[in-house]
């Protein structure tokens, strides 16, 4: 069972890296979106 | 797009040959417009009004001609030659020349007319028939289940523990199988929540979870994607048809009756069928989940429409030729209900297969719980794999020379 536990937590480690490595790399909705003039922070 | 081609365009993406009604089929009727100087008539509305289409080029291309325009002095001269109604035209039927300063290639769309077609579609047909589909497929799994009882294993059991699946298979597999439940759960809540959750728990309760079910099923994707390609690898070798196939479909497995078991080897004819429904819905769902994720960027509607007319495909089930030109948001329509027309039959074919992993057959879970199985389990099941890996292991137990 050590195998599902295992692949249930990396599902869970993807999902987090996934959100914050896909806004580092710029695809955030805010970057994606709006034009070079805007000042997002 | 009209409303009916937009379903025909779902017909045809869902493989299902749509009669087409006479309205569709029959030629559009012409219609003296004379009496109007070319604009719409009394005709054009009641005809619209019964649902009969019209070809409503004369409105579509009536965008102005500045060059046979009357000059701005003149009693019907207007400002570089193109009257209101006409720039009006021009931005219905998205041919207007617009700038805007937001990247979104979307934003240029002014106005798109096959929204209304999908909102009908999903709040209609999809959920009446995909609800159906699951519940008809949850009622013959528990039918199968009272009338069959949990399939036993006939002999006795050996005692005898055999590796059927390693550890890096089962993580593969768990990886897909867990991320496939969430991604079923957050996207039916997403689908449903409208019509079966809020009435139960109100917008207020249910806006939070609708936010973090879209995170979640957003960011549980990549999970998904990447033990699909794991397993793919893993088991295409494994699930290549074969002869014994036939003879394991032609006694159905032996999952009506008690005491038959047809050989096969590391994996059946009916885990054949699920490896291959998970690969092509797999691959099909990713392909339009990635279309949802980064939106607007990777369309790939017009593009599939276009190869689909090449083969011939929609003519010969009478759609004609699909469009091969769509506004960026009917893009995302399609990719969104074909998203969800797939993540219906996905989970249908899915509830068959956990009911049978789990509750449905005893012994079947242990090769993806522990990974090791009883021999006589493996026997009744798997005979020729049992015997493929018994004489591994006796060659590899032999002495060399």
């Amino acid at each position: 069972m050590k195998s599902m536990w295992l692949a249930f937590l990396t599902i869970a480690l993807v999902a987090v890296l996934a959100d914050v490595g896909l806004d580092y790399a710029g695809f955030s909705s805010q970057d994606v979106t709006s034009s070079p003039s805007v000042r997002l922070d | 797009m009209t409303p009916r081609t937009f379903l025909s365009l779902i017909a045809m993406l869902a493989l299902m040959a749509v009669p087409l009604s006479p309205a569709t089929a029959q030629d559009a009727p012409v219609i003296d417009r004379s009496a109007t100087g070319g604009a719409t008539t009394l005709e054009d509305i009641l005809l619209r009004q019964q649902g009969i289409k019209v070809d409503n080029t004369y409105r579509r291309d009536a965008t102005g001609n500045p060059e046979l325009a009357a000059p701005i002095q003149d009693q019907l001269g207007t400002l570089g030659g193109v009257s209101q109604s006409e720039d009006w035209q021009a931005l219905r039927y998205n041919t207007a020349d617009v700038t805007v300063s937001s990247r979104v290639p979307a934003a240029e769309v002014i106005m798109q007319d096959s929204g209304m077609a999908w909102q009908k579609f999903r709040s209609g047909p999809l959920l009446t028939y995909g609800g159906w589909l699951l519940a008809g497929m949850l009622g013959l799994l528990v039918l199968f289940y009272l009338v069959r009882g949990r399939i036993r294993i006939d002999g006795e059991l050996s005692g005898r523990k055999i590796l059927r699946f390693p550890a890096v298979e089962r993580f593969a597999h768990w990886l897909l199988a867990g991320s496939f439940v969430v991604l079923g759960i957050t996207g039916l809540i997403q689908l449903f929540g409208r019509y079966f959750i809020i009435p139960l728990i109100g917008h207020e309760t249910y806006a939070p979870v609708a936010i973090a079910g879209k995170w979640v099923h957003n960011n549980v994707s990549w999970a998904f994607m990447v033990g699909l390609v794991l397993v793919t690898v893993f088991w295409i070798a494994h699930n290549i048809p074969n002869k014994h196939d036939l003879k394991w479909l032609a006694v159905g497995g032996g999952l009506f009756s008690k005491g038959v078991h047809p050989p096969a080897k590391k994996f059946n004819a009916g885990q054949k069928l699920i490896f291959w429904a998970v690969i092509v819905l797999g691959f099909s769902i990713s392909a339009s989940g990635l279309s949802l994720l980064f939106p607007f960027e990777l369309p790939m509607f017009a593009v599939t429409f276009e190869k689909l007319n090449a083969l011939g495909l929609p003519q010969l089930i009478g759609l004609g030729e699909l469009p091969t030109t769509l506004a960026p948001h009917a893009e995302m329509q399609l990719a969104q209900l074909w998203h969800a027309i797939v993540a219906f039959l996905f989970i249908a074919i899915i509830f068959a297969h956990i009911y049978l992993g789990s509750v449905g057959m005893q012994g079947a879970f242990d090769a993806m719980g522990s990974g090791e199985v009883d021999e006589q389990w493996a026997k009744e099941h798997h005979g020729l794999w049992l015997a493929e890996v018994k004489a591994k292991s006796a060659k590899s137990a032999t002495p060399a020379e």
